[in-house]
């Protein structure tokens, strides 16, 4: 089944009065199940993809639905509703608020979505101990180490069972050991649970836990690599 | 998420705090100020009617009468009584050879209305004694008190038995009186109408104010017209009489200007400090607030948090504001300081500060409604 597809996704930015082609007419499909890296070098139209394809930014040209919906044919509040049930996401900077608690944090896509605050901590709490942080749910996020905060992300992402999660460089602020670990904790959920998982990354290190990746550049896809029979 | 920023939180509860004080604080020396203007009206209760020179504008500007103005006044259908009232500043000579200016107020003789509110010591019908006046008592203790004996000691208040001279002529304190503290602060000697005269300096007229009180049943404003038509003189009722004096004041000196500034100058300088922290605490998180909206999170529930955010800060601030201002009252309220702190002042001050929240929380709501969810994945 189809988790995305994007279909001549074109996206031009107006800079000082000059048009740059971010996206020049994008193709691409990612199925359930599948862990689809973007890969590429800086300016190549990746975070610019992803937003899309998250659907945090309209294209200009070109479709792109996830789950079978059209997001550029949705109304605001449509798509405010379908990226707080159907995305996760998973930052760079992991972005957690930085005055709640580690289990307040995972808890706010479930309170987004309308889920009572005690149901949601409970929630919260059961999915931090699998992602080995029950020991830490009333801590701050300064109290926590930079791996220990990107698995809080993972947590916050996955709480509310989406089928797609969105990950911008999740392992470049991590050492090696972190990243791997934090990848594997990626890998298995979307093994687990038939989820779709896009990856943005500059990391080489974690190229290897693709199922397959997308080389672009210059607002193209240039090549496609399928890395899926490898694993 | 605002209390996770100490430094920031601090920041606009203090600036919210202080003005809140300033906008309490301020407002209530001024009304303790405008109240002080007219409090000798204020203490003489039982007329009803204030007569005097149609030129008179507040309750020092005194252009006497003469004395047949009174038998005039008591002839006027409806007036129930009407009694004399001296009022005149006057000098008085202390034991230590130094002199004091003092307000004298001469009583009707007969009646003594329009003397002190409260007798501390002594009785008012010991006026009638050989040259007998009655003390307010902050004029005993300070204007009017004895100097030490001992190099550098405490002055010794003036106490019942202790004579001074007014204008060269004994007097014996008789009693100490409790008064609402008055605009001009100079120390206030009750004595008889006809022993004022005595001291006052010689002149055909001395009659300050004709105090009347009207028949029962009687309308007080058709009682003053009529006194008015048929004697020429001003006739006020008391209510009237202070606002002639308090508006006198309003409009011919700099106390509403400069207390207005001051007031002014704390809804600026707390909006200044809270709005500008409130938005500086804004980008700051604005990647937090492009997060919520990536996850889905709604621009009204955004605006909401905002919103709560400010209420809240402008809620303790608003408290500590006026708090401060009620412990100011408190550890004032027996010193010179004029001080009235009314329930307005609490509603103007809860306005002012709702008007610093609601902009400190505009100037960010723009931002955040203005935010590309898409800003979070930038790095």
């Amino acid at each position: 089944m189809l988790a995305v597809r994007c279909r001549k996704i074109v996206k031009i930015y107006d800079s000082g009065g000059q048009r740059v082609t971010a996206l020049g007419g994008i193709d691409l499909d990612i199925a359930t199940g599948e862990l689809m890296m973007l890969v590429g070098p800086s300016g190549c139209g990746k975070t610019t993809l992803i937003s899309v394809i998250a659907g945090i930014l309209d294209q200009d040209e070109g479709s792109c639905e996830v789950f079978g919906k059209d997001l550029a044919a949705m109304s605001n509040r449509e798509k405010l509703k379908f990226r707080a049930s159907h995305i996760g996401f998973v930052f760079q900077a992991f972005n957690l608020l930085p005055s709640l608690t580690v289990a307040e944090n995972v808890s706010v896509p479930l309170l987004i979505n309308g889920i009572r605050r005690a149901e949601a901590e409970r929630k919260a709490n059961s999915i931090l101990e699998q992602v080995g942080l029950g020991d830490r749910t009333t801590f701050l996020p300064s109290q926590l180490s930079g791996g220990q905060q990107q698995r809080v992300a993972i947590a916050r992402a996955l709480i509310h069972d989406p089928g797609l999660i969105v990950c911008d460089e999740p392992t470049s602020a991590l050492d090696h050991e972190t990243g791997h670990t934090v990848m594997q904790l990626l890998k298995n959920t979307v093994l687990q649970s038939n989820r779709a998982l896009v990856i943005v990354t500059h990391d080489s290190r974690i190229f290897s836990f693709a199922d397959r990746t997308a080389e672009m550049d210059d607002g193209r896809i240039v090549k496609i690599t399928d890395t899926s029979a490898a694993h | 998420m605002l209390t996770g920023d100490r430094g920031k939180y601090l920041g606009i509860i203090m600036g919210l705090t202080f003005a809140s004080l300033i906008m309490t604080q301020q407002p209530a020396i001024f009304l303790g100020l405008m109240t002080r203007t007219y409090s000798f009206i204020t203490d003489v209760s039982l007329p009803d009617i204030w007569v005097m020179d149609s030129k008179v504008q507040f309750v020092d500007d005194i252009k006497p009468l003469q004395d047949t103005e009174l038998y005039r006044v008591r002839g006027v259908s409806g007036v129930e009584w009407a009694t004399p009232m001296y009022k005149g500043l006057l000098r008085a000579r202390l034991a230590n050879g130094t002199f004091q200016s003092c307000f004298v107020v001469g009583l009707d003789d007969a009646t003594l209305i329009g003397g002190p509110p409260i007798m501390l010591e002594g009785n008012i019908e010991d006026l009638r004694r050989s040259d007998g006046v009655v003390v307010d008592i902050d004029g005993a203790r300070d204007k009017l008190a004895k100097p030490s004996r001992e190099s550098g000691g405490k002055s010794v208040p003036i106490k019942v038995g202790d004579s001074l001279e007014v204008n060269d002529h004994r007097a014996v304190v008789v009693g100490i009186a409790k008064i609402s503290r008055t605009f001009q602060a100079q120390p206030i000697i009750y004595t008889t109408y006809s022993r004022a005269k005595s001291y006052a300096p010689r002149e055909r007229k001395l009659l300050s104010f004709i105090l009347v009180k009207a028949k029962p049943g009687q309308d007080l404003s058709v009682l003053t017209r009529r006194i008015r038509e048929s004697t020429g003189l001003a006739a006020y009722t008391r209510q009237e009489f202070m606002d002639l004096t308090y508006d006198y004041f309003m409009k011919n000196t700099g106390i509403p200007i400069n207390f207005g500034i001051s007031v002014l100058l704390g809804f600026m300088v707390g909006a200044a400090i809270a709005g500008q922290t409130f938005y500086n605490f804004t980008l700051d998180n604005l990647r937090q607030f492009g997060v919520l909206k990536a996850m889905g999170t709604s621009n009204r529930i955004l605006l909401q948090m905002i919103l709560l955010q400010a209420i809240l800060v402008g809620s303790i601030g608003y408290g500590l504001g006026v708090g401060s201002t009620a412990l100011f009252g408190y550890f004032m309220h027996d010193s010179i300081l004029a001080f009235k702190f009314t329930w307005q002042l609490l509603i103007f001050s809860g306005v002012g500060i709702g008007l610093i929240c609601v902009f400190a929380a505009v100037i960010s709501i723009l931002k955040v409604i203005r935010l590309e969810p898409a800003v979070v994945f930038k790095s």
